[in-house]
């Protein structure tokens, strides 16, 4: 294992294809170049796709979060051209699928507690990485973790341990949708909001830049367009903005991403040519 | 990976707080799982009830974070030392130094629950004392057992079903190895609740009787709760004679259903497979594998082809949820816990309540709690919704 040194971590990864849906970003084809500073944003309400990797008979019962994963991790995956079966895969999110809960909840709040078996199994944090298994046949490892605000970041962290430790590519799809009320009352989030990265360990013709992160007590970056800004502070998936902002511009820089209360996690991109 | 040693371990269920008391009802066997009487509960079907719960009371400082999961979390750090074992720890490698991963499935989700039967009745708004963030979400318990042990490392929650605090001793394991950590607490507690009661229920996987797992009769499972922690450090160049070590880790997906696993167990002998390659072992090796073993008829007939595909027919196995009941995301802890215990007390758990085996299963599975002397390395499996596996070894240092 190269990876291990004594003292503070340093990890490496390059970024060979990224995933992006939220309100005004599209793809990451179209999200991209706004992020950039070279078109407009222009916010409209995220619009998600149906999973049309899934069976007609899965598709029918999946909700707006499996949608959601499914739709950036498929983008991610075919602009890095790499195989899904064998890549291990990092589910990141904050919650489960709220409007599930929601439904769950008031159900189990009346007389008839009856509730629906398939609504059930979708309930679990992991519906998400179960979906994209089946819908790709992947058969390698895949987690599903949640550190509240902080889950882009811990999903990262996640993820390139796994590189570092296994030599192997890895996904990570971080995602988050929102509550319906009354639950939204408790935990607000202006919209649905995905960012996908597959990273793998070594430079390949093609890759977009390679990202190194340590832990750091720096502040986290903020978006300079205060609309962005509103969704990084506003959604934990979008906790990514400050890192995707410096991979659309194909620059090399740092981003410090929020993750706990004591440290954040800091971000070299090296831009590849 | 280098193994780790597990320096810290404790446990929590129906059987027991703490080591002590689990360790004497594996030996005696001990079930006991009641019929349902949790909360306003009306299911014909058996919990492992953790008693106590009720009485346990958080620090005023956390308060907010109040709810029968945390609880139980605090009730489950309480025994063994556990506590005073992480602060040594922290004096050792720092605060910074050492990780948190826990598993949950539905953390504190009875919170939740129980504010919607108090919405506003005419706006429909949650009461203002309901805290989602401290009690509902996924990482309220990772942020309540950070602040209880007062940590700063990277933490966070894994939480894929009934794998979930498996995975946390894989992915607390890379963090040490890649060298964010030196030592991390991992464990897993899950609690009872509305949501996985009557949700198992309208899925046809409950038993009305307590769990009979490979038995030939079985008919579901008996949902119960539990704490289980474990201490993990880099191990020391010379190891105490009954250390106990994590010496293989292994994951997987199936790839086939949301809640039913793959028929001949895919995904399972992978995770088994890649546990054993990672321990530098053979199956040959491995004196005794806990099975996940819910008790549905479908999940014993995958794990047991699994197993016996693997090991062989004369693998000594057995599941322990007839005793515990299936804690669902704590299972993972809770049964690495027993095997932990299992190897210092040189005894292989013998199943509860399975009367009549399947003839089917093809392996030695115990229903006698087995004294072994010789017994060095175990294997335990954890299997989830969603088609996630996860294996660990566990073995005992000579």
């Amino acid at each position: 294992m190269s990876a291990r040194h004594e003292g503070p971590a340093v990890l490496s990864a390059f970024v060979r294809g990224v995933g992006l849906l939220g309100p005004g970003l599209p793809s990451w084809q179209s999200g991209a170049p706004v992020l950039a500073g070279a078109a407009p944003y222009q916010p409209c309400p995220t619009v998600l796709p149906a999973p049309q990797a899934l069976p007609a008979a899965e598709r029918r019962r999946t909700g707006a979060t499996v949608k959601l994963a499914i739709g950036i991790a498929q983008q991610a995956v075919d602009a890095a051209a790499i195989d899904p079966v064998r890549l291990a895969a990092v589910f990141a999110s904050s919650s489960g699928d709220g409007a599930i809960c929601h439904e769950i909840c008031e159900t189990l709040a009346t007389d008839d507690r009856q509730i629906s078996p398939t609504r059930f199994h979708n309930s679990v944090h992991n519906a998400a990485a179960g979906y994209w298994s089946i819908a790709t046949g992947a058969t390698a490892a895949s987690s599903a973790i949640c550190a509240y605000d902080a889950s882009f970041a811990a999903g990262l962290l996640e993820a390139l341990t796994q590189i570092a430790v296994s030599g192997a590519p890895a996904l990570l799809c971080a995602y988050e949708t929102t509550y319906p009320e009354p639950l939204r009352a408790k935990r607000p989030a202006p919209d649905h909001f995905g960012a996908a990265l597959v990273l793998v360990p070594a430079p390949q013709a093609g890759g977009l830049a390679r990202i190194t992160a340590q832990l750091s007590d720096a502040p986290a970056d903020r978006m300079s367009d205060p609309r962005l800004e509103l969704l990084r502070a506003g959604i934990p998936a979008a906790r990514s903005l400050p890192l995707l902002r410096l991979l659309a511009r194909r620059e090399s820089g740092r981003a410090v991403l929020d993750y706990l209360p004591e440290q954040r996690l800091a971000v070299e991109v090296l831009g590849c040519p | 990976m280098r193994p780790l040693l597990v320096s810290r371990f404790t446990a929590t269920s129906y059987i027991g707080r703490g080591i002590g008391e689990t360790a004497a009802s594996l030996r005696a066997r001990r079930s006991g799982l009641v019929p349902c009487a949790f909360e306003t509960v009306r299911l014909d079907t058996y919990v492992g009830e953790v008693p106590g719960i009720a009485q346990e009371s958080l620090p005023g400082e956390l308060e907010r974070f109040d709810c029968r999961n945390n609880r139980l979390a605090q009730l489950g750090l309480r025994q063994d030392g556990f506590l005073e074992a992480v602060r040594e720890s922290a004096g050792r490698w720092g605060r910074r130094r050492i990780g948190l991963i826990l598993g949950t499935s539905t953390s504190g989700m009875l919170a939740t629950e129980l504010a919607y039967r108090r919405r506003d009745p005419a706006s429909g708004a949650l009461p203002p004392d309901f805290d989602y963030a401290a009690t509902q979400n996924s990482y309220s318990l990772g942020d309540f057992v950070r602040r209880r042990l007062g940590l700063e490392g990277p933490a966070s929650v894994i939480s894929t079903a009934c794998s979930s605090s498996a995975k946390a001793f894989g992915a607390a394991w890379r963090m040490i190895e890649a060298g964010w950590i030196d030592a991390a607490v991992v464990g897993g507690v899950d609690s009872l609740c509305l949501t996985t009661l009557y949700g198992f229920h309208a899925l046809q996987l409950v038993s009305p009787a307590p769990c009979r797992p490979f038995d030939a009769a079985r008919d579901g499972i008996s949902i119960g709760e539990a704490a289980a922690f474990a201490l993990l450090e880099r191990a020391p160049a010379s190891l105490d004679s009954g250390s106990i070590l994590l010496t293989g880790s292994g994951e997987s997906s199936d790839a086939y259903h949301m809640s039913s696993p793959h028929p001949q167990g895919r995904g399972a002998r992978e995770a088994m497979e890649q546990a054993l390659a990672m321990a530098h072992l053979s199956a040959a090796d491995i004196d005794y594998v806990n099975l996940h073993g819910t008790g549905t008829p479908s999940n014993d007939a995958a794990e047991g082809y699994a197993v016996s595909g693997l090991f062989g027919p004369a693998v000594k196995a057995s599941s322990t949820k007839g005793a515990t009941g299936h804690t669902l995301g704590a299972a993972g802890a809770l049964e690495a816990v027993i095997c932990a215990i299992g190897l210092t007390q040189r005894l292989m758990p013998g199943s509860a309540n399975t009367l009549r085996l399947d003839p089917e299963l093809g392996l030695d599975y115990l229903c006698e709690t087995r004294p072994d002397e010789r017994f060095r390395r175990a294997l335990s499996n954890s299997f989830g919704f969603g088609g996630s596996n996860c294996s660990l070894v566990l073995e005992r240092a000579a």
